[in-house]
């Protein structure tokens, strides 16, 4: 059965519809990413399912009880949820234990209960030795770590997450990731992580679900929706691209600069503009014609820049108005204005709406 | 075209330069603040040690001071009803305070600007329309009580204890109202969302997080209404000696009368001075205790919280309070301007512009009285300005070693009782070679000493906004540090200046505890007007004056909200 249930959610300000026909199921211990820009109803949907915000229309339920509808919302407090907040909120009143601590007592644990589960999940998160210490005294990591700890001590149905990252430097930022998933692993808490970090997402999740201006653009897994993106949205979101205006001219698809067989293209016969997405990882560079199966284009370096991990080439190829944009390895050294060989996998296209 | 380099200055002669304008300026000012601030409080030390006659060392005025139950007697109300009023006006000012920044309560707008016209009311002109509403027989409560029981005598008599403790609340229950507003709104929503999704409900989350919170804040909203009260002279004046009973400031104003003796009266000024340094102290203490700091900006978004409906419950508390410190007050200080007697109720028969006219053109020192308030508050709000934007932005910026004594000498003057400051000034500049008793002058110093504090906390405030960036442009361009000042510094903080200036400028005009001891016959100040009226029960007359102070208040708040913002008197350094 579905831990948690989201048919048909909306959610309007007014006119404003922040989020439109929103649907998700998620599976019990599974991590799911709601990634978008900024404004694309992201947050609202994370505090829909927390109950902060009733739905305007749709039904939320978790175990298969209803727990939220336009008539009626089981109030935050009765959800056996936990979230991290943007801001951590992270009580400056009570010490790193008593805010770690201040679930259980609601539960009513007892105290020697609670104590040693405070304790356990302090080590966890590497914090043990700071238990009596004050907010106001920790660096932005490590109140994020109580936060983490705070969420999860309780062992909620439900782990919220929003933005938890944003207010950290980017080295910690790529740090708390991991530390994310890890004690996702470890204790597999079924988990709704909203962000507009997309390697945040890919980093952590089992299925993203891409958002932009209140609706739903494509839920898969990281590397299909990387290597398969439904939509020039979610092509241009995740990851840099190239975007391949093609027309069709008889059993070819003529493109700026090339051409390439209809037959070897997805979707090539469909109706609509043909338009394809390119990774730029997806081309090769050669000196000489390459021999293969697969498309070779003479072209010319039009530009480079050099980023240490990989160089990224803009490549024009003869003929062609605009460049395009090719990943390679560090070693792969071209002059600017040198002649080159395009070798392209018309298998790695991607057709997008 | 050519630009013209500015000249190229070598090290050496840079040095000079610098090393002798700032450390002039530094001279300059802190030879000011010496005389402002630190010279009144040495001879009033001094004066209380010293004989009278003799000029020798003694003990003997503190053996003046508390030789008597009496005195000691009015030290301890005094204490007493500074707890009362502070209690009290917890009681006015918390709920209002939590509607206004959490709440759905309707007219949340209206409250806050009913709170700002109690704020800006002067204690003794509520105190003065108290008397109306609740002077023993012919108050207009009791009055109201015996038309409707038929009793032969009303209930409320403000010449009581509990009557002086309710004015002093009435008119400093805003004190508490700003600490508490401030403290709330920095309360994010996500604090309180974190507690409700971990299971509290909204009870448990107000005790254990909301609360916590805010209490710093609300106990030192009302360690300052307690200060506020036994500092205050006018409401006592006006209430306690009629009801036969002392409190220190009246006990000291009597010190005062003749023969002066301000050695005495420097003496039994110090367990006020005492109680209020160390209740500052532990007010600074608790609000800067570790874990109370407001974390993160980000997320800080604030959820009213829902009501249902309570809120028109709350609402008709906010209006209960309201009512008693803004609407019945007026009411009846306005039936009392415009009658020919205020006890003959409100007839048209009784309407006339008699009072108005009389204040204004034939009393023989009124109108001048308000002249005066208004030019001597104007040139201390002037002053503290300039000479408090130096110090910050001395301070501030750290261009002179050890600033920070100059900003502690602007902040220090905080934990002086007006009435202790006037005699500190008596002390030190009255008696020749200075001789300045009953002059302007020594009212204009009074004042911008006593709101030394208010123009310092403004403008540092200020100047630490502004990026330091900013003036490092001018002067990498080749501008001095003065024009840097002049072209980009003074225009940013037009505003917030003038906003420092106008939050002088008001209470100044208000001012009585210092003034009432300084005065002259040819400098009484509109306070001084109203307090020696209501001492002749001139009512009318009074009635008339204290409206029109108000009135002419009134385009002063109107500037100050169009630049600053609707509710610049409210906010948290405004106090």
């Amino acid at each position: 059965m579905s831990k948690l249930v989201l048919k048909n959610v909306a959610r309007r300000y007014g006119t404003v519809e922040a989020v439109a026909d929103f649907s998700l199921e998620l599976v019990p211990g599974e991590f799911v990413s709601l990634l978008g820009p900024s404004g694309c109803g992201k947050t609202t949907t994370l505090r829909m399912i927390a109950g902060f915000v009733p739905p305007s229309t749709g039904t939320i339920a978790m175990d298969g009880q209803q727990i939220s509808s336009p008539s009626s919302v089981l109030p935050p407090e009765k959800r056996r949820m936990s979230m991290i907040f943007q801001s951590y909120a992270i009580w400056p009143n009570m010490t790193v234990g008593e805010n770690v601590g201040f679930g259980l007592q609601v539960r009513r644990l007892s105290r020697g209960e609670i104590d040693r589960k405070v304790d356990a999940i302090l080590d966890v998160v590497q914090m043990r030795n700071l238990k009596g210490r004050y907010p106001a005294e920790l660096s932005g990591g490590q109140q994020q770590r109580v936060a983490l700890a705070r969420a999860i001590v309780v062992e909620p149905e439900v782990l919220l997450l929003d933005e938890p990252l944003s207010n950290l430097d980017a080295n910690l930022r790529e740090e708390m990731r991991f530390e994310i998933r890890r004690l996702h692993d470890e204790f597999k808490i079924t988990t709704v992580y909203v962000t507009h970090d997309q390697s945040e997402a890919m980093v952590t999740s089992d299925r993203i679900v891409v958002m932009n201006k209140g609706r739903i653009e494509q839920i898969d897994a990281p590397h299909i929706l990387y290597a398969r993106p439904k939509s020039r949205f979610v092509a241009g979101f995740i990851g840099r691209t190239n975007f391949l205006e093609g027309s069709r001219q008889g059993s070819e698809v003529r493109f700026d600069g090339f051409s390439a067989a209809a037959s070897g293209l997805e979707g090539a016969n469909g109706t609509g503009g043909l338009l394809y997405s390119l990774r730029p990882q997806a081309i090769g560079l050669a000196t000489q014609k390459p021999n293969g199966g697969h498309l070779a284009v003479e072209a010319e370096i039009a530009g480079r820049s050099y980023l240490g991990e990989y160089w990224d080439y803009q490549v024009k190829p003869l003929g062609a108005a605009k460049p395009l944009r090719v990943s390679t390895g560090p070693n792969a050294v071209f002059e600017i204005g040198s002649r080159v060989w395009l070798e392209i996998d018309p298998s790695a296209m991607v057709r997008v709406e | 075209m050519t630009v013209a380099a500015p000249a190229l200055a070598t090290p050496e002669t840079r040095r000079a330069i610098s090393f002798d304008s700032t450390w002039l300026i530094w001279i300059a000012i802190i030879a000011v603040l010496l005389f402002l601030v630190v010279s009144p409080f040495i001879y009033l030390v001094v004066t209380s040690f010293t004989a009278e006659k003799t000029g020798g060392f003694t003990f003997a005025n503190y053996l003046a001071a508390y030789g008597r139950a009496r005195y000691v007697d009015a030290l301890l109300n005094s204490l007493k009803l500074g707890a009362a009023a502070a209690a009290l006006a917890g009681v006015f000012a918390i709920p209002l305070a939590w509607a206004v920044a959490r709440t759905d309560m309707p007219g949340r707008g209206l409250t806050r600007m009913l709170v700002l016209m109690t704020f800006i009311t002067p204690p003794y002109t509520g105190a003065v329309a108290w008397i109306l509403l609740a002077g023993p027989n012919a108050g207009w409560l009791n009055r109201f009580f015996m038309l409707v029981t038929g009793a032969e005598a009303g209930p409320f008599n403000i010449y009581s204890f509990s009557g002086l403790a309710l004015v002093i609340a009435l008119y400093s229950f805003p004190y508490i109202f700003i600490f508490t507003t401030a403290a709330l709104e920095l309360v994010s929503s996500e604090m309180e969302d974190a507690a409700n999704i971990l299971g509290a409900g909204a009870w448990r989350t107000m005790r254990r997080v909301t609360l916590p919170l805010a209490l710093p804040a609300i106990l030192g909203g009302l360690i300052i209404c307690f200060l506020e009260a036994i500092a205050l002279f006018g409401s006592p004046a006006m209430i306690a000696i009629p009801a036969r009973f002392n409190v220190v400031t009246t006990q000291l104003f009597q010190f005062f009368g003749n023969p002066v003796r301000v050695e005495v009266a420097a003496a039994y000024a110090m367990p006020l001075l005492g109680v209020t340094i160390l209740l500052i102290l532990i007010q600074r203490l608790m609000t800067r205790r570790k874990g109370f700091v407001a974390l993160t900006g980000k997320g800080g978004d604030r959820r009213a919280i829902r009501l249902g409906p309570w809120r028109w419950a709350m609402f008709g508390y906010a209006m209960l309070v309201a009512a008693l410190a803004v609407f019945l007050p007026y009411l009846f200080l306005i039936q009392a301007a415009f009658a020919k007697a205020w006890g003959r109720g409100f007839g048209l028969e009784n309407i006339s512009l008699r009072n108005f006219h009389f204040v204004l053109f034939e009393h023989a020192t009124a109108a001048k009285s308000v002249l005066n308030s208004f030019l001597y508050a104007g040139v201390s709000a002037t002053a503290v300005v300039i000479l408090t934007l130096g110090v910050a932005y001395i301070v501030t910026r750290r261009l002179v070693p050890f600033g920070g004594i100059l900003g502690f000498l602007c902040i220090a003057p905080f934990v002086i009782p007006g009435v202790v400051l006037a005699i500190g000034f008596y002390a030190a500049y009255a008696p020749p070679p200075l001789a300045l008793y009953g002059t302007a002058l020594i009212l204009i110093l009074a004042f911008t000493t006593r709101f030394l504090p208010i123009g310092y906390v403004n403008a540092s405030a200020a100047i630490r906004s502004l990026n330091p960036e900013m003036e490092e442009a001018v002067r990498v361009l080749g501008g001095s540090r003065l024009t840097a000042l002049r072209r980009v510094v003074a225009p940013l903080l037009k505003r917030s200046l003038l906003g420092a200036w106008l939050l002088i400028f008001i209470p100044a005009t208000r001012e009585l505890s210092a003034a009432i001891f300084l005065y002259g016959p040819n400098t009484k100040v509109a306070s001084v007007m109203i307090f020696d009226m209501s001492e002749e029960g001139n009512f009318e007359y009074l009635a008339a004056l204290a409206l029109i102070l108000q009135v002419l208040t009134l385009p002063l708040l109107w500037i100050g909200q169009k630049a600053l913002g609707r509710d610049f008197m409210l906010r948290r350094n405004a106090t």
